[in-house]
């Protein structure tokens, strides 16, 4: 369709200039360390990053695989409980007046702060706390944009409903939900990035031995430090995949809009 | 032989008043008025005469204060929960998310009908209106005139015996306007609906209806009805000396009225 | 009614522990639910007792849990506020130069959206090598600094992106007025974007701070610096066994150190609350 063609053509002309910057940014570094003769623990070349990642692939798969997990299951219900969350307390006005405020100060204290506590609640060998960390995380941006979508309504839409004598639950369904989609989307790309570094972060705080924060870690430990970068370049791709994927449902579900721009 | 179809409105000492005691607002104030079956009748006059309030008073999305509404024979609220009325504002109001035709099939889902009917249905009025190739589009993609004209089919979508419109075309520039007006003639010759038109814009008001209905404000009232007599309108009609003697009438019975009410 | 919702959760603590069963509830192998005796959940009452504990058992003149975790907290506090200073510098710079410049914009704002969706946390352990082993202007680097830089690195990125999108957000009746006027960049610097941009500036300066506290807590941590909260916790952690309840203090002292960042913040927005015409949680 006419409208696909210009959009893509856009993306492709808008490529160049980050591509050239990240290509000479990499060309730079590598000449960087080789001519200052840069040890490698302040700072490795590009190409010996590169190299651990071929040798390594295989326990870096595996790290990522166990990180990514528990962000999958912390962000899936997460979502859940964000969403329903947000519908309840769009019908109940005293369930949001508790949740907004909680909302705020969440934002604030440094959740990932929690974990050794869940650790002991848990057990330090499971999984559970790391989940639950990144459930925490993803419930409040879910909550609070999808909230504030579900409470817009354009005036013109609310008259024309009730020109047509529609229930509460038909405004909600035909109106209220579409509208908030929008908002939902702007949560759920933060909490898609979030749930990661929620991940990664609640490894640094003791538990279980899997995952990428531990190998990162004890590969600095080691002073093998091409090889954490390595493996920091595999936490940078995770977090990156889960954004995407959140990017993608957004085009995905919502056709009929131009991509909203990013909100912190 | 068919019966007689009842007034579409019908108002007797309609009043609304905002708010209580010394700020109390008379929006309305005995309000009396009849448009029979198929009438297409204009309501004009100046911010603050009510002409909006009396509209949503029609549609039952406000309760008048006092007086009493009747609504193709029955309580307003009866006629909206029966969509005896179709309902199209300033601004369009189509659903983004929806393309041309889900929006024109809204009103018809919503009441049960099923999704061949609706289809079907849906693409009949937007032949009605001029659009038919542009049912899969987006509302995005139609200038203002032409989501206006989708408006238009939404709100015919129950083939209603009565059609409020709240200033439909205001936001439209004087070329499409006038467009819009003659499209609006044609369609409602077709349906035989009664219309009631609520606009800035005498000559607007004067072409399209036949009778004028003057309000102002302070309280807002009714101060004089024009009857329009043109006969079927057509694109000589604008240049008729009728036309801009009529549109002479109102423009006196609107200033006239206001030169007396202002102190 | 912040109030009322810490007092809700206060009383759901208390709650669970009441009705659950001590070894948490089961789903298979592993807990859905969990350990509800005093080791793993120790009463609020023993929780807020444990601030008046001397820190270690025994030894007079040794201190109170409450007066290290406020040293802690005092710590970590000015290494994150360094940090925070320098990010939020140096992302402001970042954002003037990416408004002026619209190649510069193009090029480089891909990476910086982007970065704020990828863990650049986890190259806090990265940074632990530079200490004691780097020089730079003659100044040794200490490992407090190390701690700041990841600090400064994570305000850095939402700072950028939120003055840019301030400096960019005047519609162009307001930029085209200040043209016929013959402003120049600078004066349409001063008095139409920076005003316009207090709106964006200070949500993303919330979000700065509270990412800079985490940067400093976690980094703190990688690197085994002690004297901060990252380190409390982290001792505290592994004392467990001994006295359960002693990790919450540490932990609340965090959660405080937080709010507190966040808070002065806050204050912030409200003094300049005359530029905001926009309210963004």
């Amino acid at each position: 369709m006419r409208t696909g063609a210009v959009w893509s053509g856009r993306v492709f002309i808008g490529l160049w200039p980050p591509l050239l910057f990240g290509v000479a940014f990499l060309a730079l570094w590598e000449a960087f360390v080789l001519l200052r003769d840069i040890e490698p623990f302040v700072l490795p070349k590009p190409s010996a990053i590169f190299e651990q990642v071929r040798l390594n692939f295989d326990p870096i798969l595996e790290a990522t695989r166990s990180t990514g997990t528990n962000a999958l299951v912390g962000l899936a219900l997460g979502l859940v409980a964000g969403l329903m969350a947000a519908l309840l307390a769009s019908r109940l006005r005293p369930l949001e007046e508790l949740l907004t405020p909680l909302s705020a100060a969440a934002a604030a204290i440094p959740i990932v702060a929690l974990t050794p506590i869940l650790n002991t609640m848990f057990s330090s060998t499971s999984s559970t706390p790391r989940r639950l960390i990144v459930l925490v995380y993803v419930f409040f941006p879910i909550f609070v944009n999808t909230l504030k979508g579900l409470r817009q309504i354009d005036p013109v839409h609310a008259e024309l409903m009730r020109s047509y004598a529609a229930s509460p639950w038909t405004v909600t369904r035909i109106v209220r939900l579409p509208r908030a989609l929008p908002f939902f989307f702007t949560g759920l790309k933060i909490a898609s990035a979030g749930a990661v570094i929620a991940a990664i972060v609640s490894e640094y705080f003791g538990g279980l031995q899997q995952g990428l924060g531990p190998a990162i870690t004890s590969a600095a430990a080691a002073s093998a430090y091409p090889r954490a970068w390595a493996i920091v370049c595999a936490a940078i791709a995770l977090g990156l995949a889960f954004y995407l994927v959140a990017v993608l449902a957004e085009r995905l579900a919502m056709p009929w809009q131009r991509p909203q721009g990013e909100t912190t | 032989m068919s019966a007689p179809r009842p007034p579409a409105v019908a108002l007797e000492g309609v009043g609304k008043r905002f708010g209580t005691g010394a700020t109390a607002v008379d929006a309305l104030t005995r309000i009396d008025l009849t448009v029979a079956a198929g009438e297409f009748v204009a309501l004009i006059g100046p911010s603050g005469c009510g002409k909006s309030t009396l509209l949503r008073i029609v549609g039952d999305l406000i309760a008048p204060t006092d007086g009493a509404v009747r609504v193709n024979g029955k309580s307003a609220r009866q006629a909206r929960l029966d969509q005896d009325y179709g309902i199209a504002f300033q601004s369009a109001g189509l659903l983004e998310w929806r393309t041309v035709q889900g929006n024109v099939e809204l009103p018809l889902a919503l009441h049960g009908l099923g999704r061949a009917k609706r289809r079907a249905q849906a693409r009949e009025l937007l032949e009605l209106v001029g659009l038919g190739d542009f049912g899969a589009h987006r509302p995005s993609q139609l200038s203002g005139g032409m989501q206006q004209r989708v408006a238009i089919a939404r709100a015919l979508a129950r083939r209603p015996a009565l059609l409020l419109m709240d200033e439909p075309f205001g936001a439209l520039d004087e070329m499409t306007r006038e467009r819009m007006q003659s499209e609006l003639i044609r369609i409602c010759a077709e349906t035989s609906a009664a219309v009631v038109f609520v606009t800035h814009s005498i000559p607007e008001a004067v072409f399209l209806s036949q009778r004028v209905v003057v309000m102002s404000p302070r309280p807002g009232r009714i101060t004089q009805v024009v009857d329009v007599p043109l006969g079927a309108r057509d694109e000589d009609t604008r240049e008729a000396d009728q036309f801009y003697a009529t549109i002479t009438d109102v423009r006196e019975a609107l200033r006239g009225r206001a030169r007396e009410a202002s102190p | 009614m912040l109030l009322l919702a810490l007092v809700l959760l206060a009383a759901g603590w208390e709650l669970y522990k009441l009705v659950a069963p001590d070894d948490g509830v089961r789903l298979g192998e592993s807990l859905i639910l969990p350990r509800s005796d005093d080791a793993s959940m120790p009463h609020l009452a023993r929780i807020a007792e444990v601030f008046g504990e001397q820190e270690v058992a025994g030894v007079e003149g040794g201190g109170t849990v409450l007066a290290s975790v406020l040293a802690a907290v005092w710590y970590s506090l000015r290494l994150a506020a360094a940090g925070f200073a320098v990010g939020v510098a140096v992302g402001f710079l970042l954002a003037l130069a990416m408004q002026r410049l619209r190649v510069l914009e193009r090029a480089l704002l891909p990476y910086v959206v982007l970065s704020q969706t990828v863990p650049l946390i986890a190259l806090a352990p990265l940074v632990y090598g530079w200490s004691g082993n780097l020089s730079l202007f003659g100044l040794d680097w200490q490992p407090w600094m190390s701690v700041s830089v990841i600090a400064a690195y994570l305000a850095f990125f939402p700072v950028a992106i939120g003055a840019l999108r301030g400096l960019s957000s005047p519609p162009p009746v307001q930029t085209e007025l200040l043209a016929a006027c013959a402003a120049s960049w600078s004066q349409t610097l001063v008095r139409l974007r920076l005003p316009a941009s207090v709106g964006y500036v200070i949500p993303a300066l919330k979000l700065a701070a509270a990412s800079a506290i985490v940067g400093a807590i976690v980094a703190e941590i990688s690197i085994g610096l002690s004297g901060g909260i990252g380190r409390l916790i982290i001792s505290y952690a592994q004392q467990a066994t001994g006295d359960p309840a002693r990790i919450y203090a540490p932990i609340l002292g965090a959660a405080a150190m937080g709010v507190v960042a966040v808070g002065l913040v806050a204050l912030l927005g409200l003094a300049l609350r005359r530029y905001q015409f926009q309210e963004a949680a």
